[in-house]
């Protein structure tokens, strides 16, 4: 047996949380959580990591040089870096509204990335 | 001159939250006033994510959580008028709607206001709602020794130049403090391509949020060194390193502990203060702790039908919570107005008045009096604690009786807590014959 404190970040109330593992990874108990939440966050946490990334992108033609954006779900901590790559490189052209997607598949995880912003045009 | 029932300086989260909540209580000449090109506030250039959980059950960036708000707003057709600077608030307590020659019980206020388009101008208004927010703590009040060169910048400045306006202001960064928007900007400068260095507190414990040190600086490696801070800055035009030190129990630097690195960037989070000039020149009292208004139950603060909420009222931490009071703020001013009209007297009221007194690890608490007659079946008090707490209860006591209690696992000045107060559990202890009580807020281990 195992255990390793986490704190949930699911959102801002940030749950300490205690995780116990058996001797084959599996897990046996989550406690401290306050919503079903937290119990997902730490299986996966312990699993296999994820985050939504959010940064911004270039836009042309608008009222603002920058659109923020996000993955639309979370994807591989692991791939952070590799979507960060992809949006470098990105501009599109206004005008753009909160939920367009400006890239279907973002870094081979199968997640869009999505407007989190509005720009009108120019 | 322009009438307005309701006019709502700023059109931030609060502002935008108000405006909604009071039109839906059936308030309709409401004017919100902006000094931006556009409403949202802060929440446009926080893009991180974590927003409206509370509020809409999902989590969102923050320029989708002003996203819903602003549709709101629009959906009603609630008047904003935006790149529009507040320049005073007054009272004039000889005129009232009315125009009856008589001082009035509920005077008019006077917003003037400027603009590019419309020039200097003023509008009356029955009821006003304090929304500006709050702003940064500056370099100049910190007294960091060291040269004064290009490169430091206010964590907040920082993130408007990176997300709005895509420059990067700089590559190798220290930041000093460990409020949310540093440890925010410490993980969006790495994304960006910047190296961030190390995170200094100036007090034993972080100034912000759990999850933003879990998901900001051991997501990405990045050291939060607790007990430091600067104790030098060198470069004559740009930042060229910064001079770390731990600090003892006093804050005072430990002589020998000083490590220098090498830097382009300093990124200072180092508190926010609520944004109060309007509210000190229409005579608001103001609370030392906060740095913001004084309010009652209905968040109204002393001067009558002026009322303040989200962070121009105390720094929140969760916007969530921002709407949540400013709704009630909104509420509150549509109340106002409608006993206005129905002229019906504040002195009839058999006013019983309960003053909250934070005690032992409580620094204050919004709201800091509370009228009887006026408060909802459920009052919710939100404060901070002084330091940090584990397994503690907050206690509620009046007239001896404790009316509230909750365990808290862990509490520390960087998380705001809250109490719900029952009304029936207050009626309870108040006597015949008193109509002042004082109310205790504290911190008990047991």
């Amino acid at each position: 047996m195992s255990k390793r404190q986490l704190i949930c970040i699911g959102c801002p109330l940030g749950c300490q949380m205690e995780a116990e593992q058996n001797e084959d990874g599996e897990i046996v108990s989550i406690k401290g959580n306050t919503c079903p939440r937290g119990d997902a966050y730490a299986r996966k946490e312990l699993t296999c990591p994820t985050r939504i990334v959010t940064s911004t992108v270039r836009v042309e033609g608008g009222m603002r040089h920058m659109v923020s954006v996000k993955t639309k779900e979370d994807v591989p901590k692991g791939k952070i870096f590799d979507c960060m790559g992809e949006i470098r490189k990105l501009a599109v052209a206004a005008p753009i509204a909160v939920g367009d997607v400006i890239l279907p598949d973002i870094a081979g995880t199968g997640v869009a990335l999505v407007a989190t912003g509005n720009v009108d045009a120019r | 001159m322009r009438q307005y029932d309701i006019v709502i300086i700023g059109a931030g989260p609060a502002g935008l939250a108000a405006a909604v909540a009071a039109f839906d209580d059936g308030a309709r000449r409401i004017l919100i006033l902006e000094r931006d090109r556009e409403p949202g506030g802060i929440l446009n250039q926080c893009i991180h994510n974590g927003f409206g959980l509370h509020t809409f059950k999902e989590e969102l960036t923050g320029p989708e959580y002003a996203d819903r708000f602003i549709k709101q707003v629009r959906e009603r057709g609630i008047e904003c008028r935006l790149n529009t600077m507040v320049m005073d608030i007054g009272v004039d307590s000889g005129r009232d709607a009315n125009a009856t020659r008589e001082p009035s019980a509920r005077p008019m206020k006077y917003v003037t206001a400027m603009s590019r388009a419309d020039g200097m101008y003023q509008v009356a208004a029955r009821t006003v709602i304090l929304a500006m927010g709050c702003r940064e703590r500056p370099r100049g009040a910190l007294n960091i020794p060291g040269y004064r060169p290009a490169g430091i910048y206010s964590a907040g400045t920082a993130q408007r130049l990176v997300n709005m306006q895509g420059y990067l202001p700089g590559r190798r960064v220290v930041i000093l403090g460990s409020g949310d928007i540093g440890l925010i900007m410490a993980r969006r400068m790495t994304l960006e391509g910047a190296k961030v260095l190390v995170v200094a507190e100036l007090m034993p414990y972080s100034g912000g949020l759990k999850r933003n040190i879990v998901q900001c600086l051991d997501d990405y490696g990045i050291s939060l060194k607790l007990s430091h801070t600067v104790v030098d800055i060198s470069g004559k035009e740009r930042v060229e390193s910064v001079t770390l030190a731990q600090v003892d129990e006093n804050r005072r630097p430990i002589a020998g502990t000083e490590e220098t690195y090498e830097c382009d960037t300093l990124l200072l989070s180092v508190g926010l203060l609520p944004e109060n000039e309007l509210s000190a020149g229409l005579g608001v009292e103001l609370s030392p702790v906060t740095s913001g208004p004084i309010v009652n139950e209905s968040l109204e603060t002393n001067v009558g039908g002026v009322f303040a909420c989200g962070n121009v009222l105390h720094v929140h931490d969760l916007v969530d919570f921002v709407s949540e009071e400013a709704a009630l703020a909104g509420k509150n001013a549509a109340a106002y107005v409608k006993r206005m009209e129905a002229a019906e007297g504040d002195a009839k009221e058999a006013e019983i008045e309960i003053e909250i007194k934070p005690l032992s690890g409580v620094r204050y608490t919004v709201p800091s009096h509370v009228r009887l007659a006026r408060m909802q079946p459920e009052q919710v008090v939100r404060f901070r604690v002084g330091d940090v707490y584990k397994n503690c209860f907050i206690r509620a006591y009046l007239n001896g009786r404790q009316i509230a209690s909750k365990k808290r696992p862990v509490m520390a000045p960087g998380e705001m807590e809250q109490l719900k107060l029952k009304k029936e559990q207050l009626l309870e202890c108040v006597e015949p014959g008193t109509s002042s009580y004082c109310l205790e807020i504290r911190v008990e281990e047991k």
